[in-house]
């Protein structure tokens, strides 16, 4: 036990790092401000209009993309005290992490070509999928799907 | 080169902490990574499934309504408000790991405390948003938003929002009972006779991972 917590203390001016009160809160503001901009884009793609929606969403998931990686790196560096750790540690964990990249690109190019082969060879699917719901309203910021109200009607 | 791998081969041949962290917390980290994977693996699969479809419900109408408030029309504040409270109980809980540095063990009563606040806070307002969706109709095998192109929505939407944020809720409630154990163990000065804190250390980067995963559900379900 004592062993342990010797080895916790070993680098001496680590110490300083863990105790660092001012470096939490730094890290509490900076997640809190990506946040804070993060709504800001989101509310105002939707309360404003564009000449290319489709473009702009694309953008602005980028935009999200890279924020959202920057908040997990500060949780995991400062919040988790990975970035105060022994460099070879960090890299156990970092790298098997790095499967994400491929994980991810692999599985959303599936769903991607998953897309177009259906819209290309299954007609009845691709004329379906263009049908307009038969809710009251097609769709409208403000204004309630009267079904969405009664939940008896769906269930 | 030489001295490099003549120190290498001395730290890892026994007798010495290569990584300079007690065993337990460096198997927190990697339950931690295994988790990582199972979360990836549902958010990745929501991801390919809305890849797949030709149009999706709009988060932003979805996700706009405020407890008491109501339909206000104040799109993803209630979520951001869910999402404030996560990252507060994150802050709380650094500050009882480095109250336990310093053996100050009211500190990490009154921080530990706050984060159990925190959590539950976290779980009220999931409860809350829950229920609002199943009145509006939305369950596993039930969505009764349609797509933002005005086109029928399948269920995909609802049964991932469930699922995703149910595990993760679970998760939250599993780090708000690890908490809770931290801190009756606390109180009854169990880490003052260890002579250590190391317990809640591990109870914080769990605490934080799940901090961590609300970071991605935030993003893929009511950014994107």
């Amino acid at each position: 036990m004592a062993n342990a917590h010797s080895a916790e203390h070993h680098h001496a001016h680590d110490e300083q790092h863990t105790f660092d009160r001012k470096a939490i809160w730094r890290t509490f503001r900076i997640l809190l401000y990506i946040t804070i901009f993060e709504l800001i884009l989101a509310i105002g793609y939707y309360s404003m209009t564009f000449s290319n929606p489709e473009l702009v969403k694309y953008l602005l998931n980028g935009v999200f993309i890279i924020l959202t990686l920057a908040k997990a790196f500060f949780i995991i560096a400062e919040f988790m005290h990975l970035r105060h750790e022994i460099r070879n540690m960090i890299l156990t964990i970092s790298i098997p992490a790095l499967l994400f990249i491929w994980f991810i690109t692999a599985f959303l190019w599936d769903g991607n070509s998953y897309k177009n082969l259906r819209n290309t060879y299954d007609r009845h699917y691709l004329d379906h999928s263009k049908e307009k719901a038969p809710a009251p309203k097609p769709h409208g910021h403000g204004e309630e799907h009267k079904e969405a109200q009664e939940p008896g009607k769906l269930h | 080169m030489a001295q490099v791998a003549t120190a290498n081969q001395s730290m890892w041949s026994g007798g010495k902490s290569p990584f300079k962290v007690e065993y337990g917390k460096l198997m927190m980290w990697y339950f931690l990574m295994s988790d990582a994977f199972t979360f990836g693996a549902f958010l990745i699969s929501y991801g390919t499934i809305r890849f797949s479809a030709n149009s999706w419900p709009d988060p932003n109408h979805v996700f706009r309504s405020f407890p008491i408030i109501g339909e206000m029309n104040i799109p993803l504040a209630f979520v951001s408000l869910m999402t404030f409270i996560l990252i507060m109980s994150s802050v709380t809980m650094v500050l009882a790991v480095g109250a336990g540095h310093e053996m100050d063990r009211k500190g990490v009563l009154k921080w530990l405390g706050w984060t159990i606040l925190g959590g539950a806070a976290f779980l009220g307002c999931q409860a809350w948003e829950w229920t609002h969706l199943y009145h509006q109709g939305a369950w596993w095998g039930s969505n009764p938003f349609v797509n933002i192109d005005g086109t029928q929505a399948s269920t995909n939407f609802t049964n991932f929002f469930f699922t995703i944020t149910g595990f993760h809720g679970f998760h939250v409630l599993s780090g708000v009972v690890i908490n809770i154990i931290m801190f009756i163990m606390t109180w009854k000065g169990v880490f003052d006779r260890r002579g250590h804190y190391l317990m809640i250390e591990k109870a914080g980067l769990y605490w934080h991972f799940v901090d961590l995963v609300w970071v991605f559900v935030f993003t893929c379900f009511y950014l994107f």
